[in-house]
């Protein structure tokens, strides 16, 4: 075997993993404290007034990340459940498992804080537009999938049965995305991925990406946190965490 | 501070999202953490059921 698949299956390995996942904790939680530190002082203090939206635009620096990484975990959803399918590797399984319930809570995020800014910006706290149903049917995908692994006693079954049902809601995820260019709505269009010309002015748009990126970190944190007692229910009869637990006994 | 508390007025909007956004991404860390130390104890009564005295 070559280096690079032994440290791949080192990697790969439940146990390994899961003091990795300990060690890393700390550092990923500490990092993304101090990007949503910096993130919110630029965003709420330093970035200026919307000309058109006054202060109420502020819920961007949440809104937009919250519904990036409701799509991106979802992503990660998908790849690991196609991971788990194809070469039923354990390690996808268990990161499939725990994405889904912080994928979930971002998606959740995304849509009450829309809800709110679409309060005072539209008048309504939700309307049936293509861009709300199709965020919507992403949180059903997520309930669903995790519906479906607390129904399914064995893990190993339930993940490749949610690998199924991830790997078909992908459809929804371009659709989300070019739903305010396909369907008119009251939402408005991408003010960031335009790269040619980004509608958003500088001052705005990095407090904007350093608010992403601390989402990204939680994101981190928050799957490690959620692997860790996983694969801790997945290996409780083997050898390894009875040695884990045996200095708790003496 | 509080013209910063009022936001121009969309206080009542801004904050409330920014207070579920916090709770929700503690939430996610702190409920891991404890279900974690849970199943540890949990894991490590179930294989010595008399508890840590016992030789």
């Amino acid at each position: 075997m070559s280096s690079f698949s032994l440290t791949f299956h080192r990697l790969a390995s439940l146990p390994y993993f899961y003091s990795l996942a300990g060690k890393l904790l700390p550092w990923a939680g500490g990092l993304s404290i101090m990007l949503f530190g910096v993130g919110l002082y630029m965003g709420l203090v330093l970035a200026p007034t919307d000309y058109e939206q006054g202060d109420s635009y502020r819920i961007i620096y949440v809104h937009v990340p919250a519904a990036w990484m409701s799509m991106f975990v979802y992503v990660v959803l998908a790849i690991a459940g196609a991971i788990a399918l194809v070469w039923r590797l354990k390690l996808a399984e268990v990161v499939a498992r725990a994405s889904a319930p912080i994928g979930a809570s971002y998606t959740f995020l995304a849509l009450a804080t829309g809800s709110i800014w679409g309060k005072p910006m539209w008048g309504t706290w939700w309307i049936w537009d293509a861009r709300l149903t199709s965020e919507l049917i992403l949180l059903f995908l997520y309930l669903g999938y995790m519906a479906l692994q607390s129904a399914i006693d064995d893990r190993r079954t339930a993940a490749r049965a949610g690998a199924v049902l991830a790997l078909v809601g992908v459809v929804n995820l371009p659709i989300i995305h070019y739903s305010v260019e396909w369907w008119s709505t009251l939402h408005q269009g991408p003010t960031v991925t335009k790269f040619d010309s980004p509608s958003i002015h500088l001052s705005m748009l990095i407090p904007l990406l350093l608010m992403a990126l601390a989402f990204q970190i939680h994101f981190v944190t928050a799957v490690l946190a959620r692997i860790r007692p996983e694969i801790l229910v997945r290996e409780q009869r083997t050898q390894w965490v009875e040695r884990l637990i045996s200095p708790r006994q003496s | 501070m509080t013209e910063f508390l009022n936001m121009g007025g969309y206080g009542l909007y801004v904050w409330p999202a920014y207070l579920i956004v916090a709770i929700v991404l503690i939430l996610n860390l702190v409920e891991p953490l404890r279900r974690h130390r849970r199943l540890l104890s949990e894991i490590s009564r179930h294989k010595n059921p008399n508890g840590p005295d016992t030789p």
